[in-house]
């Protein structure tokens, strides 16, 4: 076990919520024991002096000639779209027009 | 040709030209094709567990199709006949779509995934769909809520992951060639540990529409096969622009099998191929290390020019992969919440009691960990000291790549650091099953292409494979470097 453990069991909670994820108390524990152990791996990025990288989240930056392979954008025109009844042949709770939810809000 | 000699000859050896031509020539009917590899799911799938489900009239309608053109003469497409298989996480109508998820069990998608498509649009037979680690998650096929998958060569051992059932139907000849996908190492390695052939298509070659998104900046389909010209020929139909995937490459897609036929005597002669130092460091296994290294050495004497080259930030990888790949996947995975497909948990009271009881029972423990993690690293007060530096991290390891492919063509590499590994052995340590993937995440974060393809076996008879890795869209140099490894 680190020093400084980096996710408390609070954090887990915490983030377990933000994840609409509903964890057992042995499955928080778990998590906390593998967020810590994976973390504290991830830590090691800490070596790398980063200040003047551009951050990369898509492969087609990199590439020549990017600025044309970016414009593939398809033409703005209405196509038809999935059958709704198709669509709805797959929901657990539908009344063939909508999908059909627990109430949203508490009274 | 018999049913029986076609068993034993052109089909063992995985040639789908083979196939074709014997269809076209009635020494076969895709009929008999299809009903000899359907007898060896039945024989062989038990004790695999590669399928995860399987529809014998669908297949045979497809091969009647392809009988009925035959029968009049008409020329074949070009998988004419050919049996597939397909990962459980690509969409095929009339096929469940489980991702190996529990919260997907008995989905049946509306829609067909467009390189799906453009494999039966070439005359390709669907057996069925393929067993993975849920979502993609995984190294070993050990997350797959329905089960593992064992390795063909030894049953005890896992057959590497996530696509370990689109690896073990080749290696048992259970399937000519399947489809898999590749988000950090999900194709090569399960490819490596089952000694078949497996392609990580350049970022964009390949259309994404249809595949059950785990991390979109990193996802890509390929092709399994057991030859190198059979999975540059699968390619070949499943690669090009499509207006469903804006990340799709509108670059035209070069003809492989001519490319690999220009080649066919020259082999990599007069070739520059890269060996980076950082990919033979501790960590890799004393057999593994023996057997790519002869390969190597074999290239060497092919005519190759083989150099030297650094990666410097390789060791970086597996860190940057973790972080980017589940911040995907917890914005991608937000979608399953028991409203529009898949399960729901029952009797809840409100909306948001729904949605986290949903999940609770669907996701195994991987996918939570990972959803744990991705959250955790966008959140609040998070984001830059884990996300943005994994982004900046991410574009220091392509800048490692772009280097190297100024001096070399191609660049080899073990595709794992062991052969297959024992069910159990790592299930219980997340950060040593990452590792598994520590010489394939780099490409998958680079967004180049690579392949592996088997180049020796262990004392115990496990296969090992090697990694060989190209330029954005040059899968051409790649297959060419493969098929001299294959004839080594």
């Amino acid at each position: 076990m680190p020093e400084m453990e980096r996710v408390s069991l609070d954090d887990v909670r915490r983030v377990a919520e933000l994840g609409n994820l509903e964890l057992t108390a042995e499955e928080e524990s778990r998590m906390r024991r593998d967020l810590n152990a994976i973390l504290d791996y991830v830590a090691q990025l800490g070596e790398l002096d980063t200040a003047r990288v551009e951050p990369m989240a898509q492969v087609s930056e990199v590439l020549e000639g990017a600025a044309e392979r970016l414009s593939v954008l398809r033409d703005d025109v209405p196509r038809p779209c999935l059958e709704r009844e198709v669509v709805m042949a797959a929901a657990p709770e539908t009344d063939g027009v909508f999908f059909k939810v627990p109430k949203v809000i508490e009274r | 040709m018999s049913a029986e000699t076609m068993n034993a000859g052109t089909m063992t050896a995985g040639s789908i030209e083979g196939i074709r031509s014997a269809i076209a020539t009635g020494e076969t009917t895709a009929t008999a094709v299809t009903e000899i590899f359907q007898a060896r799911i039945a024989g062989e799938d038990q004790r695999i567990h590669a399928f995860l489900s399987v529809d014998r009239d669908f297949a045979l309608a497809q091969a009647a199709r392809i009988d009925a053109l035959a029968a009049k003469g008409e020329p074949l497409p070009k998988l004419a006949g050919v049996p597939f298989g397909i990962k459980d996480v690509l969409t095929l109508e009339g096929f469940t779509a489980t991702a190996g998820s529990k919260i997907l069990d008995g989905y049946r998608p509306p829609y067909t995934a467009t390189a799906v498509k453009k494999l039966a649009e070439s005359g390709a037979i669907f057996l069925g769909k393929l067993n993975c680690d849920e979502f993609a998650m995984g190294s070993s096929n050990e997350n797959s809520a329905y089960g593992p998958v064992h390795n063909p060569h030894d049953l005890e051992r896992v057959p590497g992951g996530s696509s370990g059932g689109s690896a073990a139907a080749v290696a048992a000849g259970m399937a000519v060639a399947t489809l898999g996908t590749d988000t950090g190492g999900s194709i090569r390695q399960p490819a490596s540990f089952c000694g078949v052939v497996g392609v990580l298509p350049t970022y964009g070659r390949v259309s994404r529409y249809g595949l059950i998104a785990f991390a979109s900046s990193l996802d890509r389909i390929g092709p399994f096969a057991a030859t190198v010209r059979d999975a540059a020929t699968v390619l070949g139909v499943m690669a090009g622009h499509d207006v469903m995937d804006a990340t799709s490459s509108p670059l035209p897609v070069p003809d492989y099998t001519a490319e690999l036929d220009k080649f066919a005597e020259q082999g990599v002669k007069g070739m520059k191929l890269g060996v980076p130092a950082e990919y033979f460091a501790e960590g890799l296994d004393e057999e593994v290390r023996a057997a790519v290294e002869g390969g190597i050495e074999k290239l060497r004497a092919g005519g190759a020019e083989i150099r030297k080259i650094s990666l410097p930030h390789t060791r970086y990888a597996i860190p940057t992969y973790y972080v980017i790949a589940t911040a995907e996947a917890s914005s991608n995975l937000a979608r399953f919440d028991g409203v529009r497909y898949g399960l729901r948990a029952p009797q809840s009271d409100t909306l948001a009691a729904m949605y986290r009881r949903t999940r609770d029972l669907g996701f195994g423990a991987e996918v939570k960990r990972r959803i744990l993690l991705g959250t955790y690293v966008l959140s609040h007060g998070y984001y830059d000291a884990y996300y943005k530096k994994a982004q900046q991290v991410r574009r220091l390891l392509t800048d490692d790549f772009l280097q190297a492919f100024r001096e070399v063509d191609a660049i080899v590499t073990p595709t794992a650091p062991t052969a297959a590994f024992k069910i159990g052995e790592k299930s219980d340590d997340p950060v040593a099953m990452y590792l598994a993937d520590i010489y394939t995440v780099t490409a998958s974060l680079a967004g180049i292409c690579g392949v592996s393809v088997p180049c020796g076996k262990t004392r115990a008879g496990l296969p090992i494979g090697m990694q060989i890795l190209g330029r954005h869209f040059d899968e051409a140099t790649m297959f060419r470097v493969g098929q001299a490894v294959e004839r080594l």
